[in-house]
């Protein structure tokens, strides 16, 4: 166990990509993240590993796909205007199968919106932003420590299933400072190892035994694509039952649940106490894995006690849809939201929560 | 019985998807010759584009990938930074490089990338059906142009040559045409004469072809490489543009 440090949030990031062997980063600035590609370009080259600071994120994430297909580990990180240009890339990641470890540091939209806090992009990151039929691996952690743990985990991921990994986090926990624990750096793969670590990937055919390897997307003949795409979601159905991660607070005989992830999940946890302390019961569905989104967890409501679920985003409510289908029809469901990098006090969330149960009783 | 001539084993014992008369099949054969003759076939990674060349690693026998449209030059950057020994390339058509690309070939040729770049110019989207490209000559028809390429319409031709040959990071720019059997001897040795400079690490490498495309130019293959010469290489003068001193 590493000794207990106080870090940025974002430098931290950087820290734990490269600590999971994450030797490649390809990145461009973008507030709230910019310090993400200037920790990198100070750290990397001193750890045996490269920084390239690409033109464009639209660059950045094709740098990251022919250098992930010539089998290097990479991580890339942006925040959402930038996530949305890469979108080209992550359709394209996930068709050639190439894996890449994607963090973003969300802010409010739409358009160029502003550079505060948002969750505004749960829609992009689970609902595929780009083109085709795909699926990426969402995970949002609360906080720091939780992100740390995730951005170590994901390159071994995306390894397994050959697919980009989004970490996503915010502005808020981009910016701040928490105490953590790094953990332990995995050592970098050396490029002579590449071609019997990641054997699909491009290292010239000779370094294969004069086996040559083609990384592609483009399938012309309809039953090909078909084919190829069915075997995606064979993949991605694996992915529904391995990777699904949610945490529960106080469901039973709960008079409320709220379902919240990332910041407005810490706000919630403090709002759930002060709504104990006027007698309320208040429970928590926390999804840590946004795709695949724990439905779950929502079996484990006591739906003899609850009397409303509440999906508490920064955003207009765009994972209340999920919630919904995790609910199924067997509660209301409301949305207690403020988006445009604006995050609510607890303390507003309580009275919301109690009108929204006067509303119900 | 000696053999006077084989087929490089650089490509593969298949037909290629490409029209009669169109000069792909050149680019690719010179490409791959040299890469053998260099003894580099086990060594090289290829970066195919969008367009009628986005199967090129169906016919190029070496490690290859696909990019999407325009973006080869960033693949090929990344590629660049897993496999530093290896010989890199990217091959990519004029709508590719010269419109939707412009940024990730220019920034590529800015920082100098350690790749070579076979840029295939002619003066149309062939893929898609003959739409005007940013390299369309004026007065050439194409389907979004029916009545020929206006200047007010549409700007400029862009050489892309001079342009690149303005950024410090390319070393070596040349242009070549794939018309007569002069002209790809010529190409030949730029050909090899890139990927040496490449094997130095000394800078960006970067080829233009002037090919043709008879289906979409609505001419037959001897017509297009007639109208290569007589219209193509007065716009698109054919020489060095950037050597280093050594070259």
């Amino acid at each position: 166990m590493t000794e207990k440090v106080l870090m940025k949030g974002n430098e931290a990031f950087a820290e734990a990509a490269i600590r999971g062997g994450c030797r490649f980063y390809f990145g461009y600035p973008i507030t709230p993240q910019s310090e993400i590609p200037e920790y990198m370009s100070r750290e990397l080259a001193k750890r045996g590993g490269t920084f390239v600071q690409a033109e464009s994120e639209l660059a950045a994430v094709n740098m990251a796909y022919g250098c992930a297909a010539a089998g290097g580990n990479v991580f890339i990180s942006s925040s959402s205007p930038g996530i949305a240009l890469m979108q080209e890339g992550m359709s394209f990641l996930c068709s050639a199968e190439v894996p890449v470890v994607v963090l973003n540091v969300s802010r409010g939209g739409p358009g160029v919106g502003g550079i505060q806090p948002g969750q505004a992009d749960y829609f992009q990151a689970t609902r595929g932003g780009g083109n085709g039929d795909y699926h990426i691996p969402v995970f949002a952690p609360l906080g720091i420590q939780e992100a740390v743990d995730l951005i170590y985990e994901a390159p071994q991921i995306a390894d397994r299933y050959r697919n980009p990994v989004m970490v996503l986090v915010d502005g808020m926990m981009g910016q701040m400072m928490e105490p953590l624990r790094l953990p332990e750096a995995r050592p970098f793969v050396a490029t002579e190892e590449i071609a019997a670590y990641k054997p699909w990937s491009l290292t010239g055919k000779a370094a294969k035994g004069g086996k040559r390897r083609v990384v592609k997307s483009l399938l012309l003949k309809p039953e090909q694509l078909e084919e190829h795409v069915e075997q995606l979601f064979e993949k991605y159905a694996l992915a529904e039952k391995e990777l699904v991660r949610f945490e529960t607070i106080g469901l039973e005989k709960a008079d409320v649940v709220f379902v919240a992830f990332g910041t407005i999940s810490r706000l919630v946890a403090e709002s759930i106490e002060l709504l104990a302390a006027e007698g309320i019961r208040a429970g928590m569905i926390r999804p840590i894995s946004l795709w695949p989104f724990p439905y779950a967890a929502f079996e484990q409501i006591d739906y003899t006690t609850t009397k409303a679920v509440i999906s508490a985003e920064l955003s207009m409510g765009q994972m209340i849809g999920d919630v919904k289908m995790g609910v199924n029809g067997r509660l209301p469901v409301q949305l207690i939201h403020r988006t445009g990098g604006i995050v609510p006090t607890s303390l507003e969330i309580v009275e919301k929560t109690k009108a929204i149960l006067q509303g119900v009783k | 019985m000696k053999p006077v001539f084989t087929y490089t084993k650089g490509m593969r014992d298949v037909d290629t998807s490409y029209c009669p008369g169109c000069t792909h099949g050149v680019a690719h054969r010179l490409i791959m010759e040299t890469l053998e003759e260099m003894g580099k076939l086990g060594d090289v990674i290829g970066v195919t584009p969008i367009g009628c060349s986005i199967v090129a690693h169906e016919f190029m026998d070496i490690d290859m990938c696909e990019s999407a449209h325009g973006r080869a030059p960033a693949v090929a950057a990344g590629i660049r930074r897993a496999q530093p020994d290896k010989v890199v390339f990217t091959y990519q058509g004029d709508g590719d490089l010269a419109s939707i690309g412009m940024g990730e070939i220019v920034h590529a040729a800015a920082r100098g990338e350690k790749f070579t770049t076979f840029f295939i110019n002619n003066g149309i989207y062939g893929m898609t059906g003959g739409q005007l490209a940013p390299t369309t000559l004026i007065g050439q028809k194409a389907t979004t142009a029916v009545d020929g390429r206006t200047r007010e319409q549409f700007g400029m031709p862009i050489r892309m040559c001079e342009l690149l040959s303005t950024l410090d990071g390319a070393i070596y720019v040349e242009r070549v045409a794939l018309n007569s059997p002069a002209h790809i001897r010529k190409a030949k040795q730029a050909v090899r004469t890139a990927l040496e400079l490449q094997e130095k690490r000394l800078g960006f490498t970067f080829i233009e072809f002037l090919s043709t495309c008879p289906t979409n130019w609505g001419l037959t293959p001897p017509e297009a490489l007639k109208w290569v010469e007589e219209k193509m290489i007065p716009y698109y003068p054919l020489g060095n543009f950037r050597k280093p001193e050594e070259v």
